[in-house]
């Protein structure tokens, strides 16, 4: 089952994937155009790793100092940050350097406290499609990825479903595509994640607990690229969601 | 947890949440301080973001290093992370010394309570969307470098003891000016204050405001002073803000798995 939340006749409404369009809990068929589409749930702690595919560490390695990775590269969102399917992001007039990441989200379903990776996948509820953008040139060297960078407002994209796990039967092996303006920049395939979905949860689980509604943005592949304001930009990731995004201008 | 934003939007003199009640409640400051050093829950907060080197002495106790890598340049904007719902932690909840860790480091900070939303606010009006402010030990394991701290060192469960109670703003007459004491077991290890911060409260939250909305119920820490005290298991860490109030938490060892 494919579940979201959306804005409709001046209520926020659960739904679900039907016929090419939703369904409301109330059986109201709605096409995705008549709704505004909310992030699919009301996020926990969102969690997001860096550097987490092999080819993306070989793109950044010029300009990132990595040094030796004992442990996944974690780092922390606000509730801000995110937008729905079809939502709009800002992007700020001085910067040089904005790009997309398409990324597969873990939703947490069950607490995890110290867990094994034996048994982390049955705390997974679900999965769906992130855009989790950055603005490079406010990177500094200090916590990073800084929030500046990562965390600004609107600036990462989630749905446009949350998808069941148990319609995910092989989440490591799962195609994602960026396509920008309808050109394809970005492909890649969780298989090839440096920690995959269990290690993430045993690492994660091992120091702070996770809660019902906590979210895990896995990482994102090669084939990065800046965007402008006017751009469309699609995330897609086989059976879990295609995610549409529209760059916009930071003026009021 | 959802935060009940009517909790912070119209705040009069402070909220506590007591161990056993059902709800938090906003009561003049002098009843809360009668029940003297009782348990109380987290106040229902948002999302908690917390400022590192915003002390200037934290800053400057850096020395050349700033300028050397990796940092290679000191700060511009505010260096910001988060504490995540599983680090909230109430007035005398245990914290927790993981095992192999010999001493945790207590961080006294101001907490900022934001009671209306803040979406690019200049510094004039930022306090107007302040509710009130906290006592928060920001609990870090020890760690030597802030380029890409893990979050095992600052997101354990119960990292972020918050409390007892949120002081509504029209109490607090200037927020940059409180003094600030750390004692271990009733010995006074630190004395500070809110002062001499590269970004006093208002500019912190024009600033932070700029690319991040901070919403009600949200928690924005104003950062620890240099030189943070140290703890080991079996003792207590009590931070007093003057004027908000005392936040004290005993320290125990992880239980073996």
């Amino acid at each position: 089952m494919k579940h979201a939340r959306v804005a409709w006749g001046g209520a926020v409404r659960s739904a679900v994937a039907a016929g090419g369009g939703l369904r409301l809990a109330d059986g109201t068929l709605l096409a995705e155009e008549q709704v505004v589409w909310l992030p699919p749930l009301q996020p926990g702690t969102i969690i997001a790793l860096g550097i987490n595919y092999a080819d993306h560490k070989k793109e950044l390695a010029k300009e990132l100092t990595l040094s030796a990775k004992d442990e996944p590269l974690a780092f922390l969102k606000g509730p801000n940050a995110l937008v729905g399917h079809r939502g709009r992001t800002p992007r700020p007039a001085d910067a040089a350097f904005m790009h997309y990441e398409c990324e597969l989200a873990v939703v947490i379903g069950r607490a995890a406290t110290k867990v094994k990776r034996a048994d982390a996948m049955a705390h997974v509820a679900g999965y769906t499609v992130a855009n989790d953008y950055a603005v490079r040139d406010y990177l500094e060297n200090w916590y990073r990825p800084n929030l500046r960078v990562k965390n600004r407002d609107g600036a990462t994209a989630l749905g446009p479903w949350l998808v069941d796990a148990a319609a995910v039967p092989e989440p490591h092996a799962l195609e994602l595509r960026t396509f920008v303006n309808g050109e394809l920049k970005q492909h890649g395939n969780t298989r090839d994640l440096i920690d995959d979905i269990p290690a993430l949860i045993e690492y994660l689980s091992s120091f702070m607990t996770l809660l019902p509604g906590d979210i895990i943005l896995t990482g994102t592949p090669e084939g990065v690229v800046n965007v402008n304001p006017g751009d469309e930009v699609v995330c897609e990731i086989d059976g879990v969601g295609r995610l549409l995004n529209t760059i916009v201008g930071d003026e009021c | 947890m959802l935060v009940n934003s009517a909790c912070f939007g119209n705040l009069q003199d402070a909220l506590a949440w007591p161990a056993g009640a059902a709800w938090p409640e906003d009561r003049p400051l002098s009843q809360w301080q009668r029940e003297g050093d009782a348990a109380f829950r987290a106040p229902p907060v948002g999302t908690a973001y917390g400022t590192l080197l915003n002390h200037r002495a934290a800053l400057a106790a850096l020395g050349d290093a700033v300028h050397a890598a990796p940092y290679k340049a000191p700060p511009k904007a505010p260096v910001l992370y988060i504490k995540p719902r599983n680090t909230f932690a109430g007035q005398g909840d245990a914290i927790v010394v993981p095992a192999g860790v010999e001493e945790l480091e207590v961080g006294a900070t101001l907490g900022i309570v934001i009671g209306r939303e803040a979406c690019r606010v200049g510094e004039a009006e930022a306090l107007s969307c302040v509710a009130g402010y906290i006592v928060c030990n920001d609990v870090s394991v020890p760690h030597a470098s802030f380029y890409r701290p893990s979050l095992r060192f600052k997101c354990r469960d119960g990292f972020l003891p918050i409390g007892p109670w949120v002081v509504a703003a029209r109490h607090v007459a200037d927020p940059d000016a409180l003094a600030v004491r750390v004692c271990i077991d009733g010995h006074l290890v630190q004395q500070t204050s809110t002062a001499g911060m590269q970004r006093p409260v208002a500019r912190l939250i024009a600033e932070v405001s700029a690319f991040m909305t901070l919403t009600a119920g949200d928690l924005l820490m104003l950062g620890v002073a240099a030189g943070a005290p140290r703890a080991r298991a079996g003792q207590r860490a009590r931070i007093e803000i003057e004027g908000i109030g005392a936040l004290e938490n005993p320290l125990v060892a992880e239980r073996a798995a």
